[in-house]
């Protein structure tokens, strides 16, 4: 299979207590900045709510530096930490 | 595979709760083609060079940072050894000072907090050039803010230069009269063996060996090592060096990722990576603490000696499985001022300056930040030198002092840094003075490297 385009996958970290309405809000940042969600992941890890979500931000509308002040600002308001990373970071400490 | 929630997990508490950072990003620059006999198309070119690749230096660290989430806490540059660019100038104070401000203002023109590479090789002999530079050393960094000295005083293959330690001794002294409680020794490290890669302060600079760009990349776990240690409590000895070496593989590979990408960007030769356990004065970001999670009482203590080879061990296996391109010193610092737990432990009492001595024969870096009377003569200044360097020519190792003889202070008294430099406890220094040893000079020949018990 050939691909069309280049693809830049982030993984965006979501950690603290969960609640109603936190995937909407990230889906909202993301298809406002036309960045596409490729897979959602949470689990309890030691006692914190963890969520991780996989989006491709090739065809983003902004840049890094704007996507990180829209989830400071959620985070912020629903009381979590939220990191957006490129994938590459945890493909090279966990894959040998 | 897509990466797991567990993994992601791990590396980002690495960063939010464990203090691992990228701790420096360095640039070597090679200046040898802007040499001349006139010091001011000398100080022009070099001011321009520094300018122009320190502000790059500074916007694509920040792109990373951003790409990568990973902090780059400092952005440094290292350039050829000053007494090399000064060789065909007049030998005078006035020059070299001239010269290092020019360093200092090209620095903080680019926003660059340190340049490293003020300095001289003088293992085996001093040039008039040299000698020169060596003499201007209080004058140039009590008179800069960014620049940073080192000397390679010995080395295995030349044995040590004991008319230059013996010169150091009176040189630090005098540096350490013209800052509040000495501090201005911070800037200045003299080093056994010195890497021409190193990319930490104050011994960083760019080796003849070098190309005309490097980019070094120091890592820095101690709060990352010290939390998988304090989750293994169980554990024994091998197992627990298992479990430093995946730690430091992982923050190994972070740290390449980042290294090569930053070069890349910058279109410079990506250099090594400095996988040493670097401490800062944040809580939880011991050294020491690491030695006192596996077990030992407090580091000072019987064991520590032990635990630090155990711990370094490791660190090197791990790091050396993640990057063909380790480099640089490579070993733990264990900095007085700049580690919570190794000021606790010199403050009690547990750590003295002869154990101290013993722990850095195990790890690379050598006595580091740490304060002596200011009553102490410059005779045992140079011997305490001429020990510390000893360990590194006979070990072929790097080893390295910097001290801070602090004006008007007694042992047990408390020096308040502030900042990055944290706080030091004024060492007692034991014995009788060495001076007719020290005022022998000459120079202490390459040890035999065979026969070796």
């Amino acid at each position: 299979m050939t691909q069309d385009r280049a693809s830049q996958i982030c993984i965006v970290t979501v950690t603290g207590v969960d609640k109603v309405g936190i995937v909407a809000r990230l889906a909202n940042v993301m298809a406002r900045a036309n960045i596409n969600i490729i897979d959602i992941n949470q689990k309890i890890l030691e006692d914190t709510f963890v969520m991780t979500m996989a989006v491709d931000v090739a065809e983003a509308m902004i840049g890094m530096d704007k996507i990180k002040t829209h989830l400071d600002r959620v985070g912020r308001e629903m009381a979590l930490k939220i990191t957006i990373q490129d994938e590459n970071i945890f493909k090279a400490m966990h894959r040998v | 595979m897509r990466i797991s929630v567990e993994e992601v997990y791990e590396t980002v508490r690495m960063t939010l709760d464990h203090h691992f950072d990228i701790r420096t990003v360095t640039l070597g620059i090679n200046l040898k083609d802007c040499m001349d006999r006139d010091i001011a198309p000398l100080t022009q070119r070099v001011r321009e060079r520094i300018v122009e690749k320190g502000r790059l230096l500074n916007r694509c660290a920040d792109l990373i940072v951003q790409k990568y989430g990973i902090p780059i806490t400092n952005r440094r540059i290292a350039v050829t050894p000053a007494s090399l660019l000064l060789e065909p100038l007049p030998k005078t104070k006035a020059t070299v000072v001239r010269f290092a401000k020019a360093l200092d203002a090209a620095a903080r023109k680019a926003d660059i907090d340190f340049v490293g590479g003020f300095g001289a090789m003088v293992q085996k002999g001093t040039t008039a050039a040299e000698e020169n530079l060596i003499d201007a050393i209080p004058d140039t960094l009590s008179k800069t803010q960014r620049v940073c000295g080192f000397l390679n005083l010995a080395s295995t293959h030349a044995g040590i230069n004991m008319n230059a330690v013996a010169k150091m001794g009176h040189v630090l002294k005098d540096l350490a009269g013209r800052s509040a409680d000495g501090i201005g020794c911070a800037k200045i490290a003299v080093f056994a063996n010195v890497p021409e890669d190193n990319p930490f302060m104050a011994g960083a600079h760019h080796g003849v060996g070098e190309p005309d760009y490097s980019l070094n990349i120091g890592i820095s776990g101690p709060g990352v090592v010290r939390s998988v240690v304090a989750r293994n409590p169980d554990c024994d000895l091998t197992q627990l060096s298992e479990v430093i070496k995946r730690t430091v593989f992982k923050i190994t590979r972070a740290g390449e990722l980042i290294g090569r990408e930053m070069a890349g960007l910058m279109g410079v030769p990506f250099g090594i990576v400095d996988i040493s356990l670097a401490p800062t004065t944040s809580t939880g970001d011991s050294v020491a603490e690491i030695i006192e999670a596996m077990g030992v009482g407090q580091i000072g203590s019987p064991g520590s000696t032990a635990a630090l080879a155990l711990l370094i061990d490791a660190v090197k296996k791990g790091g050396a499985m993640a990057s063909g391109n380790v480099g640089g010193l490579s070993g733990t610092f264990i900095p007085v001022s700049e580690d919570e737990g190794m000021i606790r432990a010199v403050r009690d009492g547990t750590l003295s300056l002869e154990k101290l001595e013993a722990l850095t024969s195990v790890c690379s870096v050598g006595l580091d930040m740490f304060a002596v009377p200011g009553d102490t003569a410059p005779e045992v200044i140079s011997a305490i030198i001429a020990d510390e360097l000893s360990i590194g020519v006979a070990n072929h190792k790097t080893t390295s002092v910097r001290i801070i003889p602090a004006p008007g202070r007694k042992a047990g008294e408390i020096l308040h840094f502030g900042g990055l430099l944290g706080s030091a406890p004024v060492m007692k220094v034991p014995g009788a003075p060495s001076c007719r040893f020290v005022q022998r000079q000459g120079r202490v020949p390459s040890p035999i490297s065979s026969l070796r018990n």
